[in-house]
């Protein structure tokens, strides 16, 4: 087998036991899917009835933004995950095999995606409770979703980064969060961008997670025409600047935390 | 006969600690070599760069004839690893970390799972192969992180403080255990505090303290030159103290231990048992006063004190484990 066969082979062992992992000590899922809800309600109803976006439902224009924001809060495990592993020590275990370097890795941010996928399922399913509504395609909205959790599978191999770095739980999810709060939230998430003031809208336009939220929200037929808004070439080709992100990020994270694994040990 | 492991000159330096400063080790193929020494001696270093986890500063090394430092890789494909630097996963079953780990040695699935069921059985874990690891006892996650360390049945296996923390009967078990090992003919490398393991388990004996072999030979040549058993006696009354010395004096080999604050003498004596009975009668005839006596195994402390002038120096003292206790009573992780 090839390097690369090999690589995948091993990350889908890991996979498998994360999965295992994942089955019998819910308590990640659980986070990962009650939050969201929370969140859909919160903004829903408490927000909801204070924030005017014109040309659109709130409702609608919402949930985009909360998938965004809650697929980036559920990467940061991606971090917590790794750094747990490190203080177990099983990280020496993996590497004293003959297994790819990559292979944890890959098995950890594979299986966080399908951990993120269930979120977007339980946010996707609540979000037509309080009614958001698809107004496109099929194909089209699963573009949508597929371009969330292509972003935050990126976002995955940052916090797979931080984890190796820091390798303290704690330290891991403060971190994660200091970096997500102003990230997902300085963003046309939840208010559109265009009514933020000077610095911080110019911050908005170009932040790749308002053209994930635009691109979900085009995605899904919610969204609310930028044009006379924003001339920001980021909103107004919104996918193809978040997979130039997603590619920008692979490209200079994967490298680097595999290097970090290489060196990481537990003591 | 090859040599399966082979190190010369090891350095490693974490900051300003030297870990290991020029560590030499030859281990024969076939052959178990019992590394001994306190808490922070290198032993845990030296297995984890021979595991490939670290890399050394200098120095050169080759584990079942491969170049540790060209080929890591190709050495990872060799070795098993057991002990407190390794480590099975506690949400998994027995079963699933057996199996997992088959598969990253690239077993193919249907050998994984069949070496998975036989080490379990081997093990005597066959019982429990179904639950999650966590709720294992102490003796049993050790019997099932030597189990996962034997999957790819290696030829080089790597034991790192392998009973630390066990409780005497799950500490014999495993001794029971990895001599089975060594009859089938694995190379073994053993790291130790006990003084009574590696003297059960090891054809050859280094002591390693502040990173660098002290003494090396078989059981029999390292006792020969620390003595056999210890006679350990306390008087009743200080005053006795040089009229006791003098009487054990005449039985002892080497120097005899004198520690006037607890007023106990410790004597290495060659006769066992024979030896304690001239002594008490010896002491009896000189009218010093006993209020305790003993006889035990040499512990790493009186290896130290013997090969050093000095007790084992250590992070968490060990010094208050002078008492006649075997190696089953001690933790000191």
């Amino acid at each position: 087998m090839s390097t690369l066969a090999y690589a995948l082979a091993d990350g889908a062992v890991i996979v498998k036991r994360n999965l295992i992992k994942t089955r019998r000590m819910p308590d990640v899922l659980v986070w990962t899917t009650t939050a969201p809800i929370m969140f859909v309600l919160l903004f829903a109803y408490v927000f909801g009835g204070s924030i005017k976006v014109p040309g659109t439902n709130y409702r609608e224009f919402l949930i985009a933004g909360i998938f965004a924001q809650n697929i980036i809060f559920g990467a940061s495990f991606t971090g917590v995950g790794l750094a747990d592993d490190m203080t177990k020590g099983i990280i020496d275990r993996f590497r004293s095999l003959p297994m790819a370097r990559s292979a944890v890795l890959i098995g950890r941010t594979v299986s966080d995606m399908a951990n993120n996928s269930i979120a977007i399922a339980v946010m996707s399913i609540t979000g037509l409770i309080v009614g958001w509504r698809i107004r496109t395609s099929i194909p089209e909205a699963a573009g949508g979703f597929l371009l969330l959790l292509l972003f935050s599978y990126a976002i995955s191999w940052i916090m797979a980064f931080v984890g190796l770095k820091v390798r303290r739980v704690e330290v891991v999810n403060n971190a994660a969060f200091m970096f997500i709060f102003p990230l997902t939230f300085i963003a046309n998430t939840f208010v559109p961008s265009q009514n933020l003031p000077g610095g911080l809208r110019t911050f908005a336009e170009w932040n790749p997670v308002s053209s994930l939220a635009q691109a979900a929200r085009e995605a899904f037929g919610n969204a609310v025409p930028y044009t006379s808004a924003s001339h920001a070439w980021s909103l107004n080709h919104p996918v193809a600047y978040v997979l130039l992100w997603v590619a920008v990020i692979l490209a200079i994270f994967v490298p680097l935390s595999v290097r970090q694994y290489a060196r990481s040990t537990s003591v | 006969m090859t040599d399966m492991i082979y190190t010369s000159g090891l350095v490693k330096r974490f900051g300003d600690v030297t870990a290991l400063d020029g560590l030499d080790l030859v281990v024969p193929q076939g052959t178990v070599l019992g590394m001994l020494g306190p808490n922070g001696a290198g032993k845990t270093t030296a297995v984890r760069i021979l595991t490939t986890l670290l890399k050394p500063d200098e120095g050169t090394a080759s584990v079942a004839g491969i170049d540790l430092l060209a080929e890591p890789e190709r050495v990872r494909e060799q070795i098993g690893l057991s002990g407190q630097t390794a480590a099975v996963d506690e949400h998994l079953t027995g079963y699933e970390n057996l199996e997992m780990v088959g598969r990253l040695y690239h077993l193919g699935r249907r050998t994984a799972r069949e070496r998975a069921r036989s080490l379990l059985e081997r093990f005597g874990l066959d019982d429990a192969g179904g639950r999650p690891a966590r709720t294992y006892s102490g003796g049993m996650r050790r019997r099932l992180d030597l189990a996962a360390a034997l999957v790819a049945a290696p030829q080089v296996l790597f034991l790192d403080e392998p009973t630390t923390g066990l409780d005497p009967r799950s500490r014999a078990g495993l001794w029971e255990t990895i001599r089975e090992l060594v009859r089938n003919g694995s190379t073994l490398l053993l790291t130790t505090q006990y003084m009574e393991e590696a003297d059960r388990l090891a054809d050859n004996i280094v002591v390693i303290d502040h990173g660098r072999v002290i003494a090396e030979g078989t059981a029999d040549q390292l006792k020969t030159e620390i003595g056999g058993e210890r006679v350990e006696i306390i008087v009743e009354d200080h005053s006795d103290l040089a009229q006791a010395y003098g009487v054990l004096a005449l039985f002892a080999i080497g120097e005899v231990q004198v520690d006037p604050e607890t007023r106990r003498l410790t004597a290495a004596v060659d006769g066992g048992a024979d030896s304690l009975r001239e002594a008490l009668h010896a002491l009896y005839l000189s009218e010093v006063a006993v209020v305790d006596v003993g006889l035990r195994r040499p512990t790493l402390d009186d290896v130290f004190l013997s090969l050093t002038g000095h007790a084992a120096a250590n992070g968490s003292s060990r010094g208050d484990h002078v008492g006649p206790t075997g190696p089953g009573e001690e933790e000191t992780r």
